[in-house]
């Protein structure tokens, strides 16, 4: 029995569907600040700020393998250059978001130089080390404002409604992006590398893939997507603080996000996401307990279902809205 | 009441089945050799005796009592030893500290650190240096000694010719000769047919999971074990 | 002269930073997992004392009567009934567990004693002195916790070479599964072993808490100049361990005396310069983490 022809498929009905109902629910969001509050636009900037840095996450560690607790440092380095680039250089502070993603990304070479020497745990910790580091530099340096950090001036000249509603397309072209970047690099042949070294490392190499290379490129992704991030997080609170900017709360939440709504999908940051601000919103009266509940819940959930919520829910339906596996289709089936 | 009795086991890594319904028995002081191709699923049989695949209960029963799938740890302190294939050397110990954990469970018996330097003195020479720093000839030997050490009523060896020059074989079949001329109880698994042929009392053939032949070396023709172990 | 007091307190702070680091090597040399709430237990063993002193009004030295005995079970219990399960899936899992651990326990110290800063007081004991010279003194207190670094280590040593149960730890973290076939319970192992790692984390909280004050929520940091030992000395070597604390002790005592906001980045410097000059630390054989 051999083949005859064959065709590579990726969509399923479920992808073409959410295809659309994902484009209508973009169009209602563009449209938000026609429809919806200055707080209803605040939530939603933190919301795609906080599922930016769960998409970034995510690729590090649910493709690329690595698990880095020190993502923090390019929240604060993106804060940060947002202050320098749109303050002290004079650019635009709304291109000054993207640009922010390169300094995080020029920085972030020197950063895997070195914490690339370590593996699993041990580059775990490297990376917050580094992001201590960052942290005591910043914080230490008088004319970004020191530990008392500094606030953002080169918006004091738009107006207040304006400034919210161009903070907030951005932030919603940050977030869309950043979904589209990560299933974009994952539909690509890096990305198919990516999945096979996640698999096996040993394995891929013996078939070419460069391990260090494709690791380094999601680490420096990573790193754009989260100076991104940070910056857009400070463009939205004006106020940056060191002490706030480069805190590993910021990789617990992300850590959070991606293990509760499911770990290498891209589908899981999203629900993730939904679940993080839902629990926040629950338990905002409770303090520290908040934490506790999110500590606990994952650390359920990485023991007894270790591909989150998405990953429970998809394996029950079926369900893939972002098809990033390729399935083989035989066209026909000719006998000898 | 055999020593060993296994009844209708079958092994499964993930999907894949390695056995199909194996049956087999070994008695008190009896050699039994296992021969068969790569892949067979011999390996596959003494990891399951030894509680290292999951099996029901009732089949491995080991002096009458019913060991499948307790943890290893518990079946190896009831009197049963595995040689594993591959020798499986500890490399952060020492030659004789390899020897010594093989006495972890503290079982009783005619073995000690001393007899198995007398079975195999070049261990004794080389007792301090890493287990690993040995040659493949010497590191199987410090592998049955370990297994040796446990005092075990029954002795499980997997392949210990794998890999070894002719010459270094020889002399490990020897001392084997030699511990089951003690009455030690074996159960080996082998590819060198010719080597389990001389120093067996019975022998099984496995063919792709299920036992093909079962009889006396004496009793079996060439051309019968060939044909049960490609399974012509 | 005050340069020379700088360097001595830096080498004997080196005895507390080792007895951090010995507890997070040991659990990673047998079973590969760093935990990342390492810090964390250390800071709760140290309020574990303020809870003992509190309820009984014993010296804090007393009260490690409890605490160890406290953390071993605690060590052995988390092994068994939580690590255990995800040890095998991986590298993300455990990482992620124990991170999840670290942000629970730092909470939860935050709820019950509140975010004031503590300290285990034992008197005069902390203040006394030895005048060596006439410019240069050694702490009493910083002697004991150097002496009690040092103990820890032989004792490590003669537990992992000389010893059946030592054995049982090398062999079983060379190989599980043939340490399986020498009659060997791995599970039961493994859990001997993190109860004797937060054994060593109770002795460290303690004393961290007698030398200074403490508060729920300096635990990372204390996972950092854990790591950062370890890394400077070497892995798989526990001499190195001690070096590599007496280094970055006095990394941080130098740092510090230039200027007290320097203290921590100093030794992040020099944790880094070594990473870069030498990166298996200055004992360690090259490990391959698989």
């Amino acid at each position: 029995m051999t083949p005859g022809s064959y065709a590579i498929e990726r969509a399923t009905t479920a992808s073409r569907l959410g295809a659309v109902a994902g484009a209508v629910l973009l169009a209602v969001l563009v449209a938000l600040p026609f429809w919806g509050s200055s707080s209803d636009m605040r939530l939603l900037v933190e919301f795609l700020s906080m599922l930016t840095l769960a998409q970034m996450w995510n690729l590090l560690a649910g493709y690329g393998g690595l698990v880095s607790v020190g993502q923090q440092a390019y929240v604060g380095l993106g804060g940060y250059a947002l202050n320098v680039l749109a303050d002290f250089l004079g650019l635009d502070p709304f291109l000054s978001v993207f640009l922010a993603g390169l300094v995080a990304v020029a920085l972030a070479l020197p950063t895997a130089a070195l914490v690339f020497r370590f593996q699993g745990g041990y580059f775990a910790v490297g990376t917050w080390v580094v992001a201590e580091v960052y942290y005591l530099l910043i914080a230490n340096s008088s004319m970004l404002g020191g530990g008392l950090g500094r606030s953002l001036q080169a918006l004091r000249s738009i107006p207040r409604a304006e400034r919210e509603r161009l903070t907030y397309w951005i932030a919603l072209a940050v977030g869309v992006g950043a979904v589209a970047l990560v299933y974009l690099m994952l539909r690509s042949r890096r990305g198919l590398a990516l999945t096979a070294i996640r698999d096996s490392a040993r394995a891929s190499e013996s078939l070419g893939i460069d391990v260090f290379r494709s690791k380094l490129f999601a680490y420096l992704v990573a790193a754009f997507g989260g100076g991104v991030a940070g910056a857009l997080i400070y463009l939205n609170l004006l106020r940056i603080l060191p002490t706030a900017a480069f805190s590993v709360n910021w990789t617990a939440a992300m850590i959070f996000v991606v293990v509760i709504g499911g770990i290498g999908t891209i589908e899981g940051p999203i629900v993730g996401t939904l679940v993080f601000f839902v629990l926040r919103e629950l338990l905002a009266d409770y303090g520290a307990w908040y934490l506790i509940v999110l500590g606990a819940v994952a650390i359920v959930v990485m023991v007894w279902a270790p591909h989150g919520l998405w990953g429970l829910v998809a394996a029950r339906l079926g369900l893939r809205f972002f098809p990033v596996q390729r399935r083989v289709r035989l066209a026909t089936v000719v006998d000898p | 009441m055999s020593l060993l009795s296994v009844h209708d086991l079958t092994a499964f890594y993930h999907d894949f089945q390695a056995l199909f319904g194996i049956s087999l028995h070994v008695d008190a002081g009896e050699v039994v050799g296992i021969i068969g191709a790569n892949g067979a699923g011999k390996s596959t049989f003494l990891r399951s005796v030894v509680g290292l695949n999951a099996s029901p209960p009732e089949a491995v029963r080991f002096d009458g009592r019913p060991i499948g799938g307790r943890p290893t740890h518990d079946i190896i302190g009831l009197g049963i030893a595995l040689v594993p294939e591959g020798r499986r050397i500890f490399p952060s110990l020492s030659v004789e500290e390899n020897l010594r954990i093989g006495a972890h469970r503290g079982r009783p018996g005619g073995w000690s650190l001393a007899r198995v330097y007398e079975l195999f003195p070049v261990l004794r020479e080389r007792r301090a240096m890493s287990g690993i720093a040995l040659s493949g000839g010497q590191q199987q030997m410090l592998a049955i000694g370990r297994g040796l050490m446990a005092n075990p009523r029954l002795l499980l060896l997997d392949e210990v010719s794998l890999g070894l020059a002719p010459a270094v074989v020889h002399d490990i079949y020897r001392a084997l000769r030699a511990i089951v001329g003690d009455g030690t109880t074996t159960l080996f698994v082998e590819q060198d047919v010719g080597r389990a042929l001389g120093v067996c009392d019975r022998l099984y053939c496995f063919q792709e999971g299920r036992l093909s032949l079962e009889g006396r070396p004496l009793d079996l023709t060439r051309a019968q074990i060939a044909a049960a172990y490609f399974g012509v | 002269m005050d340069w020379v007091n700088a360097v001595v307190q830096g080498v004997l702070l080196g005895g507390l930073y080792a007895l951090f680091a010995t507890g997070l090597s040991l659990v990673f040399g047998i079973m590969r997992v760093v935990n990342l709430a390492h810090g964390d237990f250390i800071i709760l063993a140290a309020f574990l004392g303020v809870a003992v002193v509190g309820l009984t009004g014993v010296s804090p030295f007393l009260g490690l009567l409890v605490v160890v005995p406290v953390m071993l079970g605690l060590g052995y219990a988390i092994q068994r009934a939580l690590l255990a399960r995800v040890l095998d899936r991986g590298v993300l899992p455990p990482l992620l567990v124990t991170f999840g651990l670290s942000i629970i326990i730092q909470n939860a110290l935050l709820q019950l004693f509140s975010a004031d800063d503590r300290r285990l007081e034992v008197g005069g004991i902390t203040t006394a002195s030895i005048a060596i010279t006439g410019q240069v003194a050694i702490g009493w207190y910083p002697l004991i916790v150097f002496v009690v670094g040092v103990l820890a280590i032989v004792g490590l040593q003669l537990l992992f070479f000389r010893t059946a149960l030592g054995r049982a730890f090398r062999a079983t973290a060379d190989d599980p599964e043939t340490a399986r076939l020498m009659g060997i319970n791995h599970r039961h192992t493994y859990a001997v072993a993190v109860a004797i790692a937060f054994g060593i984390i109770g002795l460290a909280g303690v004393f961290l808490g007698i030398r200074t004050t403490f508060s729920p929520d300096i635990g990372p940091g204390r996972l950092l100049v854990a790591f950062e030992t370890v890394v400077i000395g070497g892995l798989g070597s526990l001499w190195g361990t001690l070096l590599g604390g007496v280094i970055l002790g006095v990394a941080h005592t130098i740092g510090g005396k230039i200027d007290p906001a320097y203290r921590e980045l100093t030794g992040h410097l020099v944790f880094l310069l070594v990473l870069l000059a030498r990166p298996e630390g200055l004992f360690g054989r090259a490990v391959r983490e698989t």
